[in-house]
């Protein structure tokens, strides 16, 4: 491919620079990683869901051969919690705190009790995995088993099996958005109010990498090394030096190398990494851990798992008056690194969704329960906001009889640029919400589909549409924003630019791809911006060690904040070398002008010296500006001013199977709106992969619990069931565009939209393919061949 | 106990004394080195560490490696001839058939038999025939259509 300096890679779909190693199997993930004197991790895990730990003896387990050392919690004096990194407290002067979270010790290895299956107790590390493994089976713990509660909406009932001295009646925190008062007076007015029990299930993420991790300690130096599994290699630095461990930062360095998918689950700081790290200082030996896919499953923070009665009130022309929202979220047993964050600020906050809306409240209760932790997950609170307003917009159009389409068109947002203040304290920055709409419908050919829908009901076939009209908030996140919200953390990012003597570059970004493409994309805008070809730039990312600093990638922030970081030092760069430019060419800095990787006097184009020219003598400063610093490296920290706010449009058509229950889509499509869009070909892999994740949730994903035991039903690829490729059609995806003004890029985010679109858009299309049969809701996902079965079953007109 | 194997794994001869519980892929990633080869779960499911094994596209995970002595297998390591990308490695780079890059070996191994069982396959035949890998970067979409430029830009067999 041409990549002369002349041409403009922004917008172009690029092929992947990455991706040479990945496809001849020379990528470098964590568990690739072998290192002299090596040993292994395996943890000891409870059993049970709920137990009391008595006694722990790991003496058969140090007899076996190849045992180098077993621990328990006891022998991690001088260890702390594995810290929860949003405080929702009242005297923080948290908005919308009606009960202080809860914060509960978590322990990198839990000595009094164990809350969930999977709860590590101990750790046995061996010269070999297969030692380290055969021993664990040796560590014999005597447990008392206690009662056990994993529902959602059982957790918090008097009764309940209780987690946690700290927290009562086992509420994490109460918290409520909006305005209670002007939201029953909307419902009271109202024509038609429509009330559902919405259930937005758990799910486990299932990276195709399961978490690894290597620690080395050094100790003649006293350096550590932690590679591992993570999206945010100086957040894990950070959590785990400051909080858990106790140790100097600067003598830790934190490098995630290929990662292989995150999809939120490897934000977090987990136990086995703080183990494995304390283990190698105390054993001065490196220490490797791998995640069985078993083990992924148990211990994995897991995602969503909300319980919600949406309401809606709405006027006889169709007008969204008003909204109430009640939901339980169920947090598992410990608060993982930013779970309070994901039911609230993440949730409540997206809840006008893209209409005009008279009015909003929404309650929110978290609850421990003995499950595995859940945090965030690709979209993290703003796929269940947009559930939860996609499916009660379309109950409420049926019980006022309008069309769902109509129905939306009538509420939407008018177009706006610069900012739309919504009743749930955040304001959009652009939108065009009816554009992305239109577009979609016409893919669609929506009059004509109706009137297939009308031929094949006649024939009994069960056809159905649905739609979503989503909105998101990415770019995450306004620093002082989020610390006025709770956040423990900083949300900017950071971007070193560093130009070579010969003017080849190397930018170092604490944004993190684990399969976002940013070799790729980010060297797109250098080559731009410095008119220079691809092949000199490289781009650094995930090592602490090189990286000045980072907050990484989740929350569809890596082009936004990690990218406007990166053109922040680029433009730094240029200003500096405008200085030595004009030098060279004797003129003043202000008459220079760059472009095409020229450094020229504006009105007299032959008088001009090129990047490379200026960048040399930046390092061999001898004709120099007096008083300018040698050299030509810049770096950048970026606060974004706000969140961005992509939307868009999604519909999907499937047919039921009358008999089986089995649903099959026969279209999809998306009509996204990401703002100015970096690489065409990435955006759309991102918007794919998001929809199969979301239909994943819609129509088989969920992760089960037995209410008895507590075990995890679906605890292995063989039980929860990951979408396959002929479970799965092709996607039809546009876009509008519609740049936001928070950044100078323009571009919004595209990581999760698909996941927060997809799961209302395809429980809506069952919920009208079984209109006929009387049915007008569905409860809860996913949407089985027996689910669905039982509902045709049920329904009074399927006789 | 240990037991010697003997096999030639891309071309080169191979031969260690091994657990006999050692798994073929934990031997072709530990004992060989050769770390293209990836595990993502603990029961078949995700086809990650898909090789060739005397032609056939199978699960490293689901065989000891003292069980196949002798046998003559290639790994994605393997594919590439001289520096010249195989079509279905150039397919996945031309199609964006991966993001992570995890799952990616052992796709493209899979597809490598595909193309030789169904040298122009439908749109059906490639998802039908991906039953044993899982991917949960690309909704598939792309990898799909890796493969349909592979099976259009794959030489003619003699």
């Amino acid at each position: 491919m041409a990549t002369v300096a002349a041409d403009r890679l922004f917008g172009k779909s690029i092929k992947r620079r990455e991706d040479p190693r990945f496809i001849t199997g020379r990528g470098q993930y964590v568990d690739d990683l072998k290192l002299p004197g090596m040993t292994y991790a395996a943890f000891v895990r409870s059993p049970h869901a709920h137990a009391r730990i008595r006694k722990i003896d790991t003496a058969a387990a140090l007899r076996h051969p190849g045992v180098v050392a077993v621990f328990t919690g006891k022998d991690m004096t001088g260890v702390n919690s594995l810290p929860c990194g949003w405080d929702l407290r009242k005297e923080k002067k948290i908005p919308g705190v009606v009960q202080d979270l809860a914060m509960v010790p978590h322990m990198p290895l839990t000595s009094d009790a164990a809350r969930h299956v999977g709860d590590p107790v101990a750790v046995v590390i061996a010269d070999s995995q297969s030692a380290a493994i055969d021993a664990a089976e040796l560590v014999n713990v005597d447990w008392e088993p206690l009662p056990a509660v994993t529902n959602t909406e059982k957790a918090a009932q008097s009764g309940a099996a209780q987690l946690h001295d700290g927290a009562p009646g086992n509420v994490a925190f109460k918290w409520e958005i909006g305005d209670r008062a002007a939201t029953d007076a909307a419902f009271k007015s109202a024509a038609v109010t429509v009330k559902k029990r919405i259930v937005n299930q758990r799910l486990v993420a299932n990276a195709m990498e399961p978490r690894a991790c290597v620690a080395r300690y050094e100790d003649a130096t006293g350096d550590l090394t932690l590679w591992v599994t993570s999206q945010n290699p100086h957040v894990h630095r950070l959590l785990m030096c400051a909080f858990v461990l106790g140790i100097p930062e600067h003598k830790v360095r934190v490098i995630a190398p290929d990662v292989g998918g995150g999809f939120g689950s490897k934000i977090f700081l987990y136990n086995e990494e703080v183990v494995c790290s304390w283990a190698s200082r105390r054993l001065k030996r490196p220490v490797r851990w791998t995640a069985s896919r078993r083990e992924a499953y148990l211990t994995d923070a897991h995602g969503r798992d909300h319980v919600t009665d949406a309401e809606i009130a709405l006027a006889r022309d169709g007008k969204i008056l008003g909204l109430r929202v009640k939901t339980t979220a169920n947090l598992g047993a410990y608060l993982s690194t930013f779970a309070p964050a994901v039911p609230t600020f993440l949730y409540g906050t997206l809840l006008n969704g893209v209409y005009t809306i008279g009015a909003i409240h929404c309650e929110v209760t978290g609850v421990f329960s003995n499950t595995t932790a859940v945090d965030a997950y690709r979209g993290a609170g703003r796929p269940e906001a947009c559930y939860a307003i996609e499916r009660i917009v379309e109950a409420g159009a049926r019980g006022l009889g309008m069309d769902v389409a109509e129905l939306r068109k009538k509420n939407f947002i008018p177009k706006f640029s610069g900012a739309y203040q919504t009743h749930v304290a955040v304001a959009y920055d652009s939108g065009d919400y009816g554009a992305a709409w239109d577009r979609m419908l016409q893919m669609l050919d929506y009059k004509k589909f109706r009137a297939e829908q009308e031929a094949a009901r006649k024939q009994g076939r069960l056809l159905g549409i649905g739609f979503s009209a989503y909105i998101e908030a990415c770019s995450i996140a306004p620093s002082k924003l989020v610390g006025a919200l709770g956040a423990g953390a900083g949300l900017y990012e950071s971007g070193k630019v560093r130009v070579h003597p010969t003017g080849m570059v190397t930018v170092f970004t604490g944004s993190h791809s684990h399969g976002q493409g940013h070799e790729t994309t980010f060297a797109q805008l250098v080559a731009d911006k410095l008119g220079i070809p691809i092949e000199h730039v490289d781009i650094v990312h995930g090592d602490t060690g090189s990286v000045a600093f980072g907050m990484g990638t989740y929350g569809s922030r890596s082009a936004s904040v990690g990218g406007t970081a990166i053109l922040m030092s680029l433009n730094k760069v240029i200003e500096k070398g405008k200085k030595i430019a004009a030098h060279l060419l004797e003129a003043s800095p202000g008459d220079i002008e760059f472009g095409g990787g020229q450094f020229s006097v504006k009105g007299a184009p032959g008088k001009a010296v090129p990047f490379g020219a200026v960048s040399l003598t930046a390092y061999v400063p001898h004709n120099y500006p007096e008083g300018l610093e040698p050299g030509l490296e810049e770096t950048s920290f970026y606060d974004p001013s706000n969140f961005c706010f992509p939307f868009g449009a999604h519909a999907c058509v499937v047919e039921v199977e009358r008999d089986t229950g089995n649903v099959r889509i026969l279209r999809y499509l998306a009509v996204d709106d990401v703002g100015n869009v970096i690489n065409p070909m990435i955006v759309d892999g991102m918007v794919h992969g998001g929809i199969a994740q979301g239909v994943g949730q819609a129509l088989w994903e969920g992760a089960v619990y037995d209410g008895q035991s507590g075990q995890l039903m679906t605890g292995s690829m063989m039980d929860y069931a990951l979408p396959k490729a002929d479970m799965l059609p092709m996607y039809e995806t546009d876009r509008t565009v519609t740049p936001t003004p928070v950044n100078p890029m323009g571009v919004k985010g595209a990581g999760e939209t698909g996941t927060i679109a997809s799961p209302p858009a395809v429980v809506n299309a069952v919920v009208d393919a079984l209109a006929p049969l009387g049915v007008d809701h569905i409860e809860a996902m996913p949407l089985t061949a027996e689910r669905v079965w039982k509902i045709i079953q049920g329904a009074k007109g399927a006789r | 106990m240990k037991l010697p194997v003997k096999m030639t794994i891309n071309g080169q001869s191979y031969s260690h004394e091994v657990e006999p519980r050692l798994l073929l892929v934990h031997y072709i990633r530990e004992t060989v080195g050769l770390t293209g080869t990836h595990v993502g779960c603990d029961t078949s499911q995700c086809g990650a560490c898909t090789i060739l094994m005397d032609g056939q596209a199978v699960k490293a995970c689901n065989f000891f490696a003292v069980q196949v002595d002798g046998a003559n297998i290639m790994t994605i390591e393997g594919l590439a001839k001289d520096g010249e990308l195989h079509p279905i490695q150039q397919g996945f780079w031309e199609k964006h058939g991966l993001q992570c890059g995890f799952c990616t070996p052992g796709m493209i191994m899979s597809a490598y038999q595909m193309l030789e069982r169904y040298p122009k396959p439908s749109e059906a035949q490639i998802r039908h025939q991906l039953e044993g890998n899982l991917c949960r970067c690309t909704g598939y979409h792309n990898i799909v259509k890796a493969i349909e430029w592979a099976a259009e830009h794959m030489p003619a067999k003699r």
